[in-house]
Formats: structure tokens, sequence, C-alpha cells
């Protein structure tokens, strides 16, 4: 299909790819050998920083960048594979795991080694319970093969590599509650500074990395950083897996280009809304990115166009919303969700998702005013930066922008509920009589 | 977390506490957490007989009897990380695996391996949606009802599964319930990363979507009846969307020689 770029999806379909026969045949494992073997680490380093290759799991910060902070020196380094894939709409970890598990293998051993990390550990959500019996069985293969362990390729460099399963906690993929749930706590983010990269797992200096940015260090390793840019925009090198999802006619993970135009993702690829129906609003970077309307289906798709909009590329998934679907509903189910995940932890968030959550049903049971409108968005702005880390404002983003853009919808909700069910003051509670003065006495 | 019950204790022992006096606990024995059925008197007494004293300290694991296979499963984590403490979660699954749920029993056996106090694992416990704390039926459903599954029609879906699993559908929404029989355990889930098959729901730990309401019917069935619920529904062996293998870039095809 015309639009994609397949460059981490290469092959994907290919039988077997899954195993280390099939991927060392397509070429796996050479960037490995070359990193090791003709790359010296901090060559290696500044490849990556070259490259231009921005981080995939939603923040979109330079990865070798990232890298370079941390420490030198032959303290006990650690790296994390973010794999907690959790965010609303997103999918495309999973089907970069499921399908090729060794080039996310390759990619962590080499940036590992790259940041002088001699352990490395993917976290994955406990829901991907079958994509991590794939992504394990790998990592025994990897070790068999002498890609991983001690000894990598008898270079001297050692990797340890665990594959660590979640339990379901949205929370974990931000990644100060992803090093508590791998030293084996209860989720809940840290105070930054100080900076994993500095002092994350164990206290040790801490690179955090999300499987498809992983993915993409073999592919960078291998051709170069020169080959790397001379795909997607100046300020986005590179390809994306996006996830599109909704309402399409053909969701699923299309790899692109960096800066395509949206519509060509959301109509070319995936298809568009079904026949007679239009698009109405999309995220373009998960449920946690501010919405789009129908007018700004034109915008490249990259980090820096998206945030012009006012919204963010995030993880790179795509929900549309149709003509049918009822705005202040949709505030509700990102509410209500962001209200179930909050850990609890910093009080803006647990109160602020838990009131957005009640005002809303409130709008849509017709028992709100319109002023409430403006109280939901006062909520948001007192949510948003003033946490120990974004989930709140994960929340405070999207629910803001929908009241911001589709207000008409908000008050024709509340108007409706109330005409649905009128109650005049007068009536109400109807139940209740006034206690004379002596019977009360 | 290796701590002794001396150490651990948040108050002195001899101290004891102005509001333990107000009554006499000797002879009651408390709940073990508190349920909504609880008087508010008993609340208060539960609450004033938690003293940090009394909480359970290292179990000694000569004193608890662990299974083999389950005690080698933790073992196993524990040797896997460079601190012991990282396998809280790999030991709760292997409870989870062994009991079906995390008992109270099987988490004291796992914090007698690991070394680490039964309260300790609770807490990390009851923190993950996926750990079940009380009992659930065998077949574990968990039904999306975040954004794309529900612009796809996952209430229907979800609806369906509770109707035929017979169980409350508001109960399933909020926090899960299992069926009579105690074969099924239902619940409405967020976001589990399958959005290219919406509606989908996972049952026993596998993927299947997209579903109708008459293929949450149908898997309720051949659940009951020991089958494979919906195989041509799995996700397992489905081809990446956007068509057969394009034509390499000429720039990725260069990349690859």
């Amino acid at each position: 299909m015309a639009g994609q770029t397949r460059m981490l999806f290469r092959h994907v379909d290919e039988p077997g790819l899954a195993s280390i026969e099939t991927y060392r045949r397509l070429g796996g494992y050479g960037a490995l050998t070359r990193a090791l073997k003709e790359i010296e680490p901090e060559e290696l380093l500044s490849t990556l920083e070259d490259s231009g290759l921005r981080g995939r799991g939603g923040a979109g910060f330079s990865m070798g960048k990232k890298a370079s902070f941390l420490p030198r020196g032959d303290m006990d380094k650690f790296l994390c594979c973010n794999a907690d894939e959790s965010e609303p709409g997103a999918f495309k970890d999973r089907e970069l795991m499921w399908k090729n598990p060794h080039q996310l293998i390759e990619g962590v051993i080499i940036s590992a080694i790259a940041a002088g990390a001699g352990w490395a550990f993917i976290f994955i959500r406990g829901e991907y319970a079958e994509v991590a019996d794939v992504l394990e069985r790998a990592v025994d293969e990897a070790y068999a093969a002498g890609y991983v362990g001690e000894n990598i390729l008898d270079t001297g460099h050692r990797v340890e590599l665990v594959v660590h399963r979640g339990a379901g906690a949205y929370i974990c993929g931000e990644e100060t509650a992803l090093l508590d749930a791998l030293e084996g706590k209860r989720g809940n983010p840290r105070l930054k500074p100080p900076f994993p990269a500095i002092q994350g797992l164990y206290g040790g200096p801490t690179l955090i990395n999300n499987v498809e940015t992983l993915s993409n260090v073999p592919h960078v390793v291998q051709n170069g950083a020169e080959w790397f840019k001379s795909f997607g925009t100046e300020q986005s090198p590179g390809t994306k897996v996006v996830s599109v999802s909704g309402c399409v006619q053909r969701p699923g993970n299309y790899e692109v280009e960096l800066g395509i135009p949206s519509r060509e993702i959301i109509f070319g690829l995936a298809g568009g809304p079904p026949e007679g129906h239009e698009v109405k609003a999309w995220f373009p970077g998960g449920s946690s990115a501010p919405v789009l309307t129908a007018d700004e289906l034109d915008l490249p798709y990259s980090f820096e166009a998206m945030a012009d909009a006012g919204s963010m590329l995030g993880s790179g998934s795509i929900i549309v919303a149709d003509e049918n679907v009822s705005i202040p509903h949709l505030a509700l189910r990102t509410a209500r969700f962001y209200h179930h995940e909050s850990c609890g932890k910093c009080t803006p968030c647990r109160e602020g998702t838990n009131w957005t959550v009640k005002m809303l049903e409130r709008v849509i049971s017709g028992e709100a005013t319109p002023m409430d409108l403006d109280v939901i968005s006062s909520v948001q702005d007192n949510i948003i930066g003033h946490c120990l880390c974004v989930l709140g404002d994960s929340m405070a983003m999207p629910v803001g922008s929908m009241v911001a853009k589709f207000r008409d919808e908000f008050e024709a909700a509340i108007q409706a509920g109330r005409d649905a069910a009128p109650r005049p003051l007068d009536e109400s509670p109807t139940d209740v009589k006034p206690v004379p003065l002596e019977a009360s006495a | 977390m290796n701590r002794s019950p001396d150490q651990g204790a948040l108050g002195d022992r001899s101290s004891g506490g102005a509001g333990r006096e107000a009554e006499d606990l000797s002879g009651w024995t408390p709940e073990i957490r508190p349920t909504d059925e609880m008087s508010a008197a008993e609340r208060r007494r539960l609450v004033a007989s938690m003293r940090p004293e009394d909480a359970e300290p290292v179990p000694e694991l000569t004193e608890v009897a662990v299974p083999d296979e389950l005690r080698e499963r933790i073992e196993a984590a524990m040797a896997k990380y460079p601190e012991i403490r990282s396998a809280s979660l790999p030991a709760l699954w292997a409870v989870q695996r062994h009991y079906g749920w995390c008992t109270p029993e099987g988490m004291r056996q796992a914090a007698a391996v690991m070394g680490v106090t039964p309260a300790y694992l609770e807490s990390v416990a009851t923190f993950y949606d996926l750990f079940h704390t009380s009992p659930v039926g065998r077949h574990r459903i968990l039904v999306c009802h975040n954004l794309s599954c529900w612009l796809r029609g996952a209430e229907d879906v979800l609806d369906a599964f509770s109707e035929a699993a017979g169980v409350n559908a508001d109960e399933v929404d909020h926090i899960g319930a299992s069926s009579d029989d105690g074969e099924v355990y239902l619940r409405g889930f967020e976001c589990m990363g399958a959005c290219d098959i919406a509606p989908m729901a996972s049952i026993d730990e596998r993927y299947y979507g997209p579903l109708t309401p008459d293929d949450a019917r149908t898997a309720i069935d051949q659940l009951r009846s020991g089958a494979d619920p919906v195989p041509d529904r799995a996700l397992a062996g489905r081809q990446t969307a956007g068509g057969p293998e394009p034509e390499p870039d000429p720039r990725v095809k260069e990349g690859e020689s």
C-alpha cells in the first residue's frame, strides 16, 4: 500500500521472523557485530546522537542525548526498555515485539553497550502475556547464541537481559513508576530530579527507552546517522509506526515516514471512517493528546507540526471519532480511564481526575449548569504541571481541549439533560415535608 | 525490607497508646480488613486493634510449608535480578498461578521464601489490577471498554458477556464479578493495547477480537464446555495491517545489503 515506508516492519509477516535463525538470515545481529567489533562505545553514542532519533514513547526526546546524560565511570548502570505500552490507542510495541522480538533485543544490547550498562530489563505489561512468552523465548535464543550474557561474541562485554512482567497498572509506563515496579514495589512515580539518568534503578544511573526507539537502533548503527536522517523531516528523522484505531475502516499499525500528511495516514492507509461518515475529532498521539478537528487533517504528521498545532505526536497513536460520537461522552470515557489509573500520590491528579469524572457525569445527566464548564476547565488548568508525573496532565490536556473546541456540544448536552428531566426548584425534593416547630422541640 | 519486628515497628511496644486503653480488645478477633458491612463501632475497634508491633514479621522459612514448585519458581526469579526485592512481582505471579489467586497463605509462603513481610507483598499485590486478592472464577475474561473499543461497540459486547455469564453488568464494569458456578470471571478493563482488533477481550491471557455480542455468548458457552473460545477471533497469527509486504523503499533496500 502506498504511503508506507517499512524499516522496522520490513519482513514483518515473514514466517518465523520471531526465531533467531530467520532473523539472522535476513541480516539480523549484523549491527551488534559491527557495534562490538568496529565501533568504540563513545562513537556509538555520537552516532545515536547525530542520527537525531527521538524517543518514540511519548516525549520525543533525543535518544542519543538521553544516553549521553549517564555519567561515565565503572559504577553499575542499567538500561530499561519501556514495554509497558498502555496508552489508550497505542498498540505498536505489541506488534513490534511479537513479530520481531530479536530486532528489539539487538537494539537493547547495542544501547546497553553504548551506555555502559551491564544489566538490561524489558518491562512488559502483564496483559501482554502472549507477547512476553515470545520475547522470553527470543531472549533465551539470544543467550544461547552468545549475543547476550557474559563475554558477548568474545569481546569481553557483559550485558544481562531480563524480561520483567508488570501486572496491570498504566502508571508503570511512567519511567520512575516503572523503576519502582521493577524494584518490586507499588508503581508510584518518584520526584524528579534526580532524573533516572543520574539516579534510577537501585539508585544507579539508568537509561530508559521505548520499544520502538530501541528497535530503531540496529538500523541506525548498521547504516549510519546520515542514512537514517534521509528518512522523515529535519527535526523528526526516521519512520514511525502509527497505530490507527477508532472509527476507521482498516485499523492497524502503519509504518510511515515522519512528516507525511495526517490525512494520508487516516484516509489513505486506514481507509478513513466508513462510507457516509466523516471525521469529527481525532487524537493524534493517544488519548493523552489534545484532540484535533477535521480542519486539521492536513497537518504533517511530525513531532514539530503536532506541537505547533497545540497537540502532540506522543506515542504515535491516532484515534478517530466520527460525527456520531458525542464529545461529552468521549471526554467522560477519557477522564474515567485516568481516574481509574491515577496512583493517588499527588492531590491535583487524584482529586482532579475524580472531580472531572463527577462533573462530566453531571453534564451528561443534565444536572450541570453552563458555569460548570468553566469549573471543569479550571480544574484541568490546576492539574497541569502540578504533579510528580504527567498522568493528571494526560487527562487535563484532552478534556480541556474537548471543552474548548466543542463547547457548544457540552452546552447542548447540559440543555438536553435538563429538558429530559426537568426539576423545577419548588417541586424538589418532593417527599420532604416541613417539620412543624413544636414537633422538633 | 528484611526488618526484624523490633526495628520495623513504628512505635515502641512499651509505650502503648492512649486509644488502646479505652477499650478491652482481648478475646476479639478482627476481620482481615474493613468491609462495607461493618458498623462504625466495629471499624473503630478494628483500627484500634491494628498495632504496628503486632504486624507479622518475616515468616521463618522452616515454619512455612511452601509447595516445592512454588518455591522453585520464586527462587528462580530471585536469582534473575541483581537485587532480590525485584522478584516480588514474579513471586506474586507464581502465587497466583499456583493457587488461582493471591491467597493470604500463598503470599505468606512467598514472603518466607523472599525474606520479606507478608504485608509488604500484600501491599504490592493490591496495587496491580491483574493480581486478585480474593477468589475469582476459573476463566478470566477482561473486556476492553476504553476509547477505541468503546467507539466500536464494546458496551454491547460487555453486556452480552455479562448476560451470558449471568453476572451483574454494573459490577463487571467497575470491579469485576465471577459467575455463580465459579467458571467465569468477567471485568470491564482499560485499554489492553489491541485497538486494531477492537472491540476486544483478553480470555485467559489470550487476545481475541474483533468481537460481536454473538461471539461473546459463544465464547462463554465454549469456556463452560471446556472448548477453546472463538478460535477464529484469536489475535495470534493475524497479519500486520497494510496488506502484503510493499516494494521496499530503495533506501531501506540499500541499508540491507
